[in-house]
């Protein structure tokens, strides 16, 4: 693409839905930056048992000991004292929308979360900065014995479940992200299927963050117990402001013998967030974990889901989509672990960028020495729209065990003039011309989700490339 | 003369730094059919692609009109909803993307009825001897190169121009997929589409009924006549009319 016609598509850029803004009324508001105070105020607020305080003050000790990642995007710019760590909206929880403070309601309205509770969730999770304002689920999965919460629920109501699977695959060591979110999360969902209780229809949280200079440090953790199924889909988006924003989330999930977890996130956060988030899901036999990680927003993003399988016969499935535009790095990727005979996983990545975006995909492969007839089935795709944007790949492959069949491809696509000019001849400009390419190359990506959510993505990346005030 | 359909007048273009076109003129009225012959490098799609906007080929000097209205100066978006279509030598693909949703974004754009693709392009795909799944297939991909040629005629079908630019349609076709070409050149032709057919060769020309023959030599058009001139090349080749060296 030529230089002007590229200077059009960035400079077109919509004010999108999402980037309104609401008037800032916390009911409580932690001092700026990170101290043993704050998280000890956090730990108040929620009126946690000792033990959990002990693994927040475990996380603030391995924060502050902890260098930032030796690779990937540049963080430089992230002042975590110019941070809040805290922002409590409200001071109650709502199960019905009508006791939802009536601004935040509002908010919720225009992102449609209670359209889409009604028409096809079984569930809905809502957070607005630091705390969840709202919680359903369909009463007849409570019966079935269905948990869907918050993590400070949890904590109370089923301190057993927590204290087996919080921290045990994200330990707070882990990297400076997952530190800094074991000392200081709030919010976030918690998920407890028993055995072979199918939920048919999606549970969704929605991550909101409002307020400016914000870090939002939400916890998820997911258990299928065997034989189940659950699909969780995030969302989440921001209003656009000068100063950076943080969100650092960690994700846990657990798919217990034969159980089926798939995981869909749609992350539209405005460009002034840093998102940099530790997922990662354990499959145990015959279990099977989907990643489903759509990467739009945000200014810089990390953010590697793996999986490890542990089980003889158990599968990952990780779907990767990232779109960078200017002033934009998507950092993502996927890791696999096989650590058991006959387990099997599928890759697949594809990005793009455009106006100066960059994206980046790092995928680990291991396959252990005693894994033996393993499969994986890699591959990766970049769309690149001009010559200011950027996409490199790396995929670490380490195969210990040489029955295992890795099939592993690359490629990397660019729309040329020619193209162009092809799509001109009959009667589409440039931009539509991009944004129909694009809309092609992630067809088969987005084919994968939900109707709603696959017309969201569209009009999403429609949005973006084209223009059009939504 | 308002009532010509296009006018080209002493039209130069170069492409790359290099003048290719040297003064070409021309005028078609609407719904004629010209044939622009000429050998390999005379600056046949050159001329075409000047016509349909292509930003690599840069006008030096010259003027065109169509449709009433100032060509040169439009981007290839507009040319096209104006009326004018360019079916390439040599189509290039767009991966990811199918010929029916490409289409109908065409159509989206000219504020038509979408409906227009999948009632009209089937019958053209049929017609031409297309397999049916070239309509969900992407755009001129894993096509071969008669198939091509082939595909970017239906797309006349839904785009129904009032100029159809038509550079070589018929290279790598046999004989029936041929007949076939020329029995959709010549329906258009009689619905009143104006055309302007490149071809190397006479044969296609034996099924139509052109209204005049142009013959291009080193960027300019150095013969024009009716159809026997395309006989004539037909016997006697390019030789008589190049320039003496
Ligand atoms: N991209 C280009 N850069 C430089 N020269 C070109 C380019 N494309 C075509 N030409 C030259 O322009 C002349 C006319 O080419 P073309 O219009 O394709 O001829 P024709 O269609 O009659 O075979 C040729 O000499 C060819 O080498
Ligand atoms: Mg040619």
């Amino acid at each position: 693409m030529t230089p002007d016609r590229l200077r059009q598509i960035v400079t077109s850029k919509p004010a999108s839905r999402y980037s309104f803004r609401d008037p800032e009324r916390p009911v409580l508001r932690s001092p700026k930056g990170l101290s043993k105070v704050v998280v000890d105020l956090i730990s108040e607020q929620k009126d946690e048992p000792a033990w959990m305080r002990r693994i927040r003050h475990e996380g603030l000790r391995h924060f502050l000991r902890l260098p930032l990642p030796p690779f990937g995007p540049d963080l430089s710019r992230l002042k975590f004292d110019e941070l809040y760590f805290y922002l409590k909206p409200s001071e109650r929880k709502a199960q019905t929308w009508d006791d939802v403070p009536p601004e935040i309601q509002r908010t919720f309205n225009r992102l449609q979360l209670p359209k889409y509770e009604q028409e096809f969730l079984a569930g809905v999770g809502a957070q607005y900065d630091s705390e969840n304002i709202y919680h359903h689920v369909l009463p007849q999965l409570r019966k079935q014995g269905v948990i869907f919460s918050d993590v400070e629920t949890a904590v109370r109501e089923r301190p057993d479940l927590v204290k087996k699977y919080f921290g045990k695959l994200v330990p707070s060591s882990d990297n400076k992200f997952a530190a800094l979110n074991t000392a200081v999360w709030s919010g976030g969902s918690f998920i407890y299927v028993p055995p072979h209780v199918h939920v048919e229809l999606p549970l969704q949280a929605y991550f909101r963050i409002n307020a400016s200079r914000m870090g939002q440090f939400e916890r998820t953790l997911i258990i299928a117990d065997e034989g189940s199924f659950v699909h969780y889909v995030e969302g989440c988006s921001a209003p656009t402001y000068q100063a950076s924003a943080l969100h650092s989330a960690v994700v846990e999930v657990y798919a217990e013998r034969s159980a089926h977890v798939r995981y869909t996130t749609l992350q539209n956060w405005s460009k002034n967030v840093y998102n940099l988030v530790t997922k990662r899901a354990r499959a145990a036999a015959n279990a099977t974990v989907e990643w489903v990680d759509f990467n739009l927003g945000s200014g810089v993003t990390m953010k590697y889901p793996a999986v490890l399988l542990t089980g003889r016969g158990a599968r990952a499935d990780i779907l990767s989509m990232a779109y960078a535009g200017k002033h934009q790095h998507q950092d993502a990727g996927a890791r696999v672990l096989h650590l058991a005979p006959e387990t099997s996983s599928v890759i697949t990545s594809k990005s793009v960028s455009y106006g100066g975006g960059r994206t980046t995909f790092r995928g680990r492969l291991r396959v252990a020495p005693n894994a033996a007839d393993c499969r994986s089935q890699i591959s990766c795709q970049a769309l690149i729209l001009d010559r200011h944007s950027a996409s490199d790949t790396f995929p670490t492959l380490e195969v210990d065990n040489a029955s295992a069949v890795v099939a592993h491809e690359a490629s990397v696509a660019k729309i040329s003039d020619a193209q162009m000019f092809y799509a001109g001849t009959r009667g589409i400009p440039s931009k539509q011309a991009a944004a129909l390419v694009v809309n092609g190359f992630f067809e088969p990506l987005i084919k994968e989700l939900p109707m709603e959510y696959a017309v969201e993505m569209n009009r999403l990346i429609e949005m973006e490339m084209v223009g059009a005030v939504g | 003369m308002s009532t010509s359909l296009l006018n080209v007048r002493n039209l130069k273009v170069s492409v790359g730094g290099k003048a290719i076109l040297f003064g070409v003129s021309l005028k078609i009225i609407p719904g004629e059919l010209h044939v622009l012959m000429g050998p390999n490098g005379s600056g046949k799609s050159t001329l075409a692609k000047a016509l349909a906007g292509d930003p690599a080929v840069h006008v030096t000097g010259g003027s065109a009109r169509f449709a009433g209205k100032s060509l040169l100066t439009q981007a290839a978006d507009v040319r096209a909803r104006a009326g004018l279509f360019l079916s390439f030598q040599y189509p290039v693909g767009m991966p990811g993307l199918s010929l029916s949703h490409f289409l109908t974004a065409a159509v989206r754009e000219r504020k038509w009825d979408e409906s227009a693709v999948a009632r009209e392009l089937p019958p053209m795909l049929n017609f031409l001897q297309l397999p049916s799944d070239v309509f969900s297939r992407d755009v001129n991909e894993g096509l071969s190169g008669g198939e091509k040629k082939r595909s970017e005629i239906a797309q006349l079908g839904v785009l129904l121009p009032k100029l159809a630019v038509l550079d070589e349609p018929d290279s790598g076709l046999d004989v029936d997929a041929l007949q076939a070409l020329a029995k959709v050149i010549d329906r258009f032709h009689r619905q009143g589409m104006a055309m302007l057919l490149i071809t190397h060769y006479s044969r296609l020309l034996k099924y139509l009924r052109p209204d005049a023959v142009h013959v291009m030599v080193g960027g300019k058009l150095v013969k024009s006549g009716g159809p026997h001139l395309a006989e004539e090349i037909e016997q006697r080749g390019y030789e008589p009319l190049l320039p003496p060296v």
